[in-house]
Order: C-alpha cells, then structure tokens, then sequence
C-alpha cells in the first residue's frame, strides 16, 4: 500500500502545466530530466503487518473524505517497466517521465529584483516582517493594470498567493462541502481532488472511474474540447481552464459568452484558470473579464509559474470580483479575504518583489521571451507529430500538444515508444473509451487517464490522445 | 484595533504611536541568511541554478537539518518533518486533514487560528453570544491559578487537543511534568496532540522545546513550528510540521500518508527560495547570528517585564517567550487597551482578542528597536 500510494500521490500531486521544452535532442539536456523517483518521498511505514496490529492506534477517526481519494496503481508499474527496461538495454540514455519542470532560467531582471529585496531584509531600513496577506500593494496594482486594464477589475479584486495550486483549495474552504461542481473531463487533478478532500463528492465509482456528485464535461475533438453545454446539469461551480490543461484548447470569445450566459442563467460561479494565458496565439479572451457580465460569475486564478518560471519560487494570484456575490447577497471577495486572512499569510515577500519585477516592461519583454522560446518547441513537436501522420490538437495557444493513437492501448503505446526510442511515458490504466496518453517531449511521457490527469511538468510535454477499443 | 489606532490618530495627528501588540518581528535578517537566500537567487537565472518545482514536502536537506537540529535523539526522522510556508496555513492544512467531525479543545486565551480554521471547517458549533465560545470546542483555561497550563483533570476528551508553548499569548512554557501530563492524558483519551512549538528557540529555562522530548509522544502527537519568530521570517513564509510515522487512526492507518496527501494536492511547496534562508538558518554560524537576534529580543522582554513590575503590575510571561502578560483584575481588556493608548500614545493588545479568559489582560510583545521600548517605559512611569 504505502509505496504505491506514495509513489501515484507524489505524482499526481505535481502541477497540471507541462511544457513544451526546448527539443531536448540535445543529450546534455537529458541531465536535466527527472527521474520518476526524483521527487517521492516514500514513506516507510516501520511497522510490519504484525506489528501493526499491536501498535497503539489513537481513537480519531481517520477523515471519510480523503480515504474517498484513489491512488493510482500506475506508477510503481512504469517504474518496474523502466527497471526492466534498463537492465535489456544497460547502456540506454532512458528519458524518464518524472514530475517535469519548467526548465528555462529565470531572467535576470527578475532574480535580481529578488535578490536586491533579500539584501535588503538585512538592513533595517529595507526589512519587513508580515505583509499583508492579500498581496503587496504595489504588485495587486500592477496585476490589475497588466492583465485586467480596462476590465473594470480594481486592485483590492486581487489576491497575490503562493501559486493556483493552493488557491484552488482556498477557494474550495470557501465553497464548503455542500456545493456541487463541474469539472472538464480531462482536467487538473486538483480541482477534482480537493472537491473530494472538502466532502462534496460522493464515493469513487470504479466502473465508470468517476466520483459520484461531480459533474464530468466531456471535452473531445468531436466537440472542439469545449464542453456541450446542453448536456452538463447545473452545478453551484464549474471548474474552467483555458488554454486547457491537458488538451491545449483555447476556448473562443463565442464559447466562452456561452459559459457565462449558461453560469448566469443557473446561478452559478465559474472557477477560470488562466495559468497558460500568455501562451495564446489567437485571438482568443485571456482572462474570462473580457466577457461582458462575467464579474457577476467569476472567480479568475492564474499564475507565475509558467510564465516566469516561478514553479518554485510560489507566486499567483486569484481575482474574485466585488460583483460575485452568494445566493444571499454576501458578497464572495469578503469571505474570500477572510480565508485569505486565516488560512494564509502571504506569499513571499521575495516573491512577491521577483512578481513585480516581471511586469516591469523589461520584465515582460523578458517572460514573452521565454514563452516565445517553449511556443517554438511546442510548433517542433506539433510538426513533428503531424509528419509522423498523427492527428495533433492542441499546440497552438498552450504549451500542450494533444496527439491522438486511434485504437490504440495506452500501455501497448508506452511499450513501444519505450522499446524504439527509450523514452519512458505513464500511460493511464484502467482507461475506459476515449482514453488519452500524454506525452512530455523532454521526458515522453505517456499518461491515461481520463480523470486523474497526471500531467507530467516538463519542460517539453505534450499529450497524446488515444481511442482504446 | 487598527480601527482605534486610526481613531486616536485622527483626534492626536501629532501623536507618535508606539507599537507594543502586533508580534510581528522587527530586527533585520542575519547577513548570512540573506546572503544565502540571494545565491539561491542568482542561481536561479543560471541553467545549473535553475530549479522548477520542488518536492511539496520541502528540499530533503532542510528536512534533514530541521531533524538534526531540533530533533536530535527524539527519533524524528526527515521524512516525518514537512516543510511549509508557515505555521498559519499547516494549521489550516491540519484542519483540512481533519475534517469537520472532530472534536478540538484549544488553551483559553490561545492564538486565534486555531478557533477559527475550526469554524472554518465546520468542527466548532454555534458561536454562544454571552460566552462567547463556540459550542463545539473545549475551551481549556489557563490563568494564574493553574500557573497557565489547562487542569486536565477538569478537561472532558476530545479528538484533537492544540496546545501552544511557549505559549501565545501568556508567555508560559511547559515544564517537561505538564508536557508528560499532557501526553498521557492524550494517550488514555486517544487523542491527538497538535503542539506549537514557534517560541521554542525562546526558551531559557530549560523547559521542553519540543513535544517529542516527552516518551511516548510520538504515538500522539503533531508539532507545528515556524523561521517566523525564530529568524524574523515572518514575510519570508518558512515553517515545518511534524507527523511522527507512529500516529495511527482509530483504524490503524497512518495520519502522515493523509498529511502528505493534502500537502501534495492543496500545497505545491515552500518557496525554494525561502528554503535556501532556512538552510542558512540552521548552519552553525546563522544559528548563532539568530540566538543574538533572539537575545535582542529576550532583553527587550526583561526591560519590559522589570519595568511593569516596578509600575505595581501584576506581569506573567516574558522568560521563555517575547510576550507579557499583563493582570488588571476587574478590568476590562478593551478600556485598559483604550487607556493606555489616550493617555501614552502606545498600542497593545486586549487579551480578549486571544479568548474569554483574556478578558482582563493586555498582551504587549517585546519586538521592538531598544529605544522605543526603553521611550515606552518613559511614558507608563510619568502617566502613573
């Protein structure tokens, strides 16, 4: 139990982004790769099954809730396949799919920021203890006249944190445990997850690999992976990424009218993760705002993460407007603040300078640079993949490269591309119709799994869809 | 309170405030520290430097020194340690673990965090207008009486027990006879311990800094700690939780594999940067630069401590943790805080910020430059 549970938690637990890195042809990269054990902590339970029995157990019931969640029983068996692997071919430069990184150093006008800031909390002038929990002034400024000019979002609508990951579950405090969500099928693990952990979801139903009280919106190539709103019942939440990650959708000024209208007719409140807005190259809206009656919606969470390379510095942010207001009135920013001020205390105040730094207008010409350079690796691999004959989606506007094996088996497909070309994937087990396999360039990584979207974080990740019978 | 600050300044704009509430620290960071966390900085813009996402858990050599520097010979192992970006939201992260139908008792007066990341989860009840106590929760008093240590024999069971020492705000620590009272009360009970541990390093009577120093604790306990107060990283964010492997649920599985859960899905890791300072921290030379640091503050204490007892109050606290308890019985917190702040332009807290029990005490931090301690103490002896 334990290794397994370790060795899929650890994974899953990794941020959704992966990234299209630079062509990682060049073997001096490959020491850069992770290795899937990289980053698990194994925790070794020191008791043996007899001693077990006879160890002391306190009388706390262990939380129903997060027992609901499942392990994967994925990894430990990639990880004997790639021992095996290794031990046919001693001599392999094996690329390994590990928890993959944003790899690209983080422009200079932007550590030494940070770096000048971490001086200066030697002197006594240039110290400061705790800030507010809400973010710097100075940087929720600059936030809202970077992103959100002219959206009528104001800088007190902005909360500076230390990256989405977390605000996700700040959000779900805030929600609580009665209210039902929508998730996009597939999606980043913890939107699903932490829905589970706060006690809104019913049991896992192995069947149909689904928990029960979450509404799953199905986003395929038949649909343009935009949900068939007409099909998905009302929820109190929906959970939104866009440029989405696994599939590397962007979803259009049309479609997204149409989820705002829909949220609007139901009363409900969109959660839209913006984390891959700068990678759009269409012209798509990059911040749900841009639709008209959307501050009455919607929630906005984005990061520093894949823009700037902060996967882990920790900096992000969520806006939630004055306007969203609760069945009652209540306005949602004021709880919102009140989780903030109790769950949290501030993102780093290092961070938070490297943060404003970045929308420096030398800072952002610096972090286009680096999107620029993974677009570039994202348009190889589309290319790639297009001349191998595949069907490719995706590419464009996210760092993601959706790659489609029709009838294919995901771990047939792992074996081969690990056989022919050492590169080791995770393929999703237990996959039912329309399961995908993702695949990160730098280390391939080849992941099914409709609902438990491990998404390898990697410089150089795309993912690969595959239809099994 | 920063309503009456603003309050008072509007009606006194020549009034220079002086600031003895909020524990916030003051003193600048040890060179050594900054020093590191700026090459850490650097590095950052380098391919070898270079680091993306970090193990949520924390960087495993921090771990390790978090283990061998405040747990040596207390069989915590690196792997039980998790580092965070502080102890206010592992407290959070632990309620999460939780859940809602667990029943918590807290110290009365304690730091507030716990109370509310309890309401906040669902566990505490309705709050009761007259007592002001949520329904749900034990509130444990702690006062002169019992020397500021709950009377556990007065102390119904519950799932969850918080308990903070040095604690905040009464400045008491826990002799090593509470601490082993406490832990075999939790062991009969089935409890489960959750001890903050954050004034630790302020400790100089040679009471327990840890709660695994207790045998036996380590089927029953989690420690909550934190670089906040201990190396003035209260904006940095750096802080770590222990969960012992040993900690078993009613049903025999291990909380750690549940905390590591929430951590890898609600967490994504302590700033690596911040990290690096804590390293720096715990190296022989920034320990060292930190204890002066700690020291500075201890005497600020002392200055405090001396002067309020020779005004004739009645002081508790300030030997083991940067806080003082102040007495005025048959007084209300609020208007000794309103007083205070009229007649000598300082601000402290009203201990009923902290709980019922805090009803007739003010809490003054010793954080603070020198002079504007010793400039307080001017202005309490010619207002008395």
């Amino acid at each position: 139990m334990s290794l397994m549970n370790n060795l899929s938690t650890s994974m899953i637990s990794s941020s959704s982004s992966t990234f299209l890195a630079p062509t990682s042809f060049n073997p001096s990269r490959t020491q850069s790769v992770s290795v899937p054990l990289k980053n698990i902590n194994i925790v070794k339970c020191v008791a043996t099954p007899q001693e077990q029995q006879n160890a002391y157990k306190t009388k706390v019931s262990r939380n129903a809730n997060i027992a609901k969640l499942q392990a994967g029983y994925l990894f430990p068996e990639v990880a004997r396949r790639r021992a095996a692997h290794l031990l046919k071919y001693p001599n392999a430069q094996v690329i390994s799919l590990g928890i993959g990184d944003t790899t690209e150093p983080i422009p200079d006008v932007i550590t030494s920021a940070m770096s000048k800031r971490s001086h200066a909390l030697s002197t006594l002038e240039g110290y400061s203890g705790y800030g507010a929990e809400q973010g710097e002034k100075a940087l929720r400024a600059a936030l809202a006249s970077t992103f959100y000019r002219n959206l009528g979002i104001e800088d007190d609508d902005i909360f500076v944190s230390d990256g989405a990951k977390c605000d996700i579950s700040r959000l779900q405090v805030v929600f609580g445990s009665n209210v039902t969500m929508a998730v996009q099928d597939p999606s980043y693990p913890a939107y699903v997850d932490s829905s589970v952990i706060m006690g809104q979801t019913g049991q896992f139903q192995k069947d149909v690999e689904k928990y029960g009280n979450i509404e799953y919106m199905r986003c395929t190539p038949e649909n343009g992976f935009f949900p068939d709103l007409s099909k998905v019942a009302r929820t109190d939440i929906i959970f939104f990424c866009s440029p989405n990650n696994p599939t590397g959708a962007a979803a259009t000024r049309e479609q997204l009218t149409r989820l705002v209208k829909f949220a609007k007719d139901n009363g409900s409140i969109i959660v839209y993760d913006s984390a891959y807005a700068m990678y759009m190259s269409d012209d798509n809206p990059r911040s749900i705002f841009e639709i008209p009656g959307a501050k009455e919606v919607a929630i906005e969470t984005a990061s520093f993460s894949k823009y700037a390379g902060f996967t882990g510095v920790r900096l992000g942010w969520t806006v939630v407007p004055k306007q969203l207001l609760f069945s009652d009135g209540f306005p949602v920013a004021k709880d919102f603040n009140r989780i903030v001020c109790t769950c949290f205390n501030g993102a780093s105040n290092i961070a938070q300078a490297g943060g404003l730094a970045c929308l420096s207008p030398e800072g952002l010409e610096a972090m286009q640079e680096v999107i620029g350079f993974y677009k570039e690796n994202t348009k190889i691999i589309v290319e790639t993949f297009n001349s191998l004959g595949f069907k490719v989606y995706g590419g464009k506007n996210a760092p993601y490269v959706w790659v489609h094996f029709p009838g294919r088996n995901s771990w047939d497909v792992f074996s081969e591309i690990l056989e022919k070309t050492h590169i080791v994937t995770t393929p999703g087990s237990g996959f039912g119709p329309g399961g995908a396999v993702r695949v990160s360039s730098e280390s391939a990584h080849l992941v099914t799994g409709r609902m438990s979207w491990k998404l390898a974080e990697d410089s150089s990740s795309f993912t690969i869809e595959s239809n099994s019978i | 309170i920063s309503r009456h600050e603003s309050e008072h300044l509007r009606k006194n704009p020549d009034a220079s405030l002086i600031r003895l509430g909020i524990g916030d620290t003051t003193q600048p960071i040890p060179d050594t520290i900054t020093l590191a966390m700026a090459e850490q900085v650097r590095g950052l813009s380098t391919i070898q430097g270079y680091r993306g996402y970090g193990a949520e858990q924390g960087n495993m050599p921090l771990r390790k020194a978090i283990a061998g520097k405040f747990y040596q010979d207390m069989g915590i192992k690196a792997n039980e340690i998790f580092v965070s970006d502080g102890a206010q939201c592992d407290i959070s992260r632990l309620q999460m673990l939780l859940g809602s139908n667990v029943t918590v008792a807290v110290q009365d007066p304690s730091f507030p965090a716990y109370i509310d990341s309890s309401v906040l989860v669902g566990q505490a009840g309705e709050l009761e207008e007259e007592t002001g106590k949520y329904g749900n929760i034990i509130y444990m008093n702690c006062g002169p009486e019992n020397d500021f240590f709950p009377d556990l024999s007065t102390i119904p069971r519950t799932d969850i027990i918080f308990l903070c020492s040095p604690n905040n705000p009464t400045g008491h620590a826990a002799s090593w006879q509470q601490l082993k009272q406490l832990v075999e009360f939790a062991k009969a009970n089935g409890s489960i311990i959750v001890h903050d541990s954050a004034y630790a390093a302020y400790i100089r009577d040679g009471s327990p800094r840890s709660i695994f120093a207790i045998p036996g604790a380590k089927e029953v306990a989690i420690e909550i700690s934190s670089f906040s107060k201990f190396a003035g990283f209260t904006g940095v964010r750096l802080g770590w939780t222990v969960v012992p492997e040993e900690l078993l649920y009613s049903n025999g599985f291990p909380v750690i594999k549940d905390f590591n859960r929430i951590v890898c899905t609600c967490f994504n890791g302590a700033s690596n940067i911040a990290q690096a300072g804590g390293l720096a921290c715990l190296s022989t030379d920034g320990y060292q630069d930190l204890c002066k640091v700690i020291d500075y503050y201890m005497e600020n204490a002392k200055i405090l401590v001396d002067g309020f007892t020779s005004l004739g109050w009645k002081v508790y606290g300030g030997k083991n943790a940067p806080y003082i308890w102040v007495h005025f019985p048959g007084m209300s917190s609020w208007n000794v805080f309103a007083e205070i702040l009229k007649k000598t332009n300082i601000v402290t807290i009203p201990g009923r910020g902290f709980g019922p029990a805090g009803e007739e005490y003010i809490r003054v931090s010793a954080f603070g430059q020198r002079q504007i301690i010793l400039e307080a103490l001017r202005r309490l002896n010619s207002f008395l």
